[in-house]
């Protein structure tokens, strides 16, 4: 997992994917790139991450991808990334296309619902949170009053 | 002491206040102004690791983090 400030550089670390992999013999690889979007008059998006709950939820991607004979990476951005830019950038590697194609929509979908990374919108060089594209990770709610539940 | 560190858009410095369990933890917070309303959305980890256990026994130094919703990519 890559940790960068400010917008990924996604041609060098895809490259650089590839070169790794070259000798590995899988044969499906397939990429998930996102880029911001201009919409809603923002500038860029920003983002915060906790690092250690990362590191341990990406881990766990690891370990599901090899028991399938397939291998995940990421790389993500910290602090703000301008429209048109790439804030993210996830890969899967496999022997054959089918392992390949399911787990890179489960590890991305996963990724949405569950990496602990928080959104804002730039505006005016403002950061709002984007709070109704933010979805609760799993299991929240705990500490809520019985009555707010 | 076990402290309470809050991530992402919650404004509210870290809190250290005595705790048995993430029950304390739960009936303190519903009290703070800035963090009650969060608390219903919210995911929490003790140490790093993510916990869904009311009951779970803490012990002092560690550290209870509350994790808002997330939106990576």
């Amino acid at each position: 997992m890559e940790l960068y400030q400010g917008s990924l550089d996604i041609k060098s670390i895809f490259n650089r994917w590839l070169d790794e992999e070259r000798e590995s013999n899988y044969g499906a690889f397939i990429p998930f790139i996102g880029t911001i979007r201009a919409e809603d008059n923002i500038e860029a998006l920003s983002f915060d991450i906790y690092e250690p709950i990362l590191e341990s939820w990406f881990n766990s991607w690891v370990d599901r991808a090899e028991k399938r004979g397939a291998k995940v990476k990421m790389a993500h951005s910290i602090g703000d990334v301008p429209v048109h830019t790439s804030s993210y950038i996830s890969a899967v590697f496999s022997p054959k296309r089918r392992v390949a194609l399911e787990l890179i929509d489960e590890f991305v979908e996963d990724f949405k619902a569950n990496a602990p990374i928080w959104k804002y919108d730039v505006v005016d060089g403002k950061r709002i949170y984007a709070e109704n594209r933010s979805t609760p990770m799993s299991g929240s709610g705990i500490l809520a009053s019985k009555e707010d539940k | 002491m076990v402290k309470i560190e809050f991530l992402g858009p919650i404004e509210q410095d870290s809190l250290e206040i005595e705790a048995k369990s993430l029950e304390d933890v739960a009936n303190f917070l519903q009290n703070i102004e800035n963090v009650s309303s969060w608390l219903d959305r919210c995911a929490v980890a003790v140490n790093n690791q993510m916990c869904n256990d009311l009951s779970k026994k803490l012990n002092s130094g560690d550290v209870v983090s509350i994790l808002p919703p997330v939106c990576g990519g």
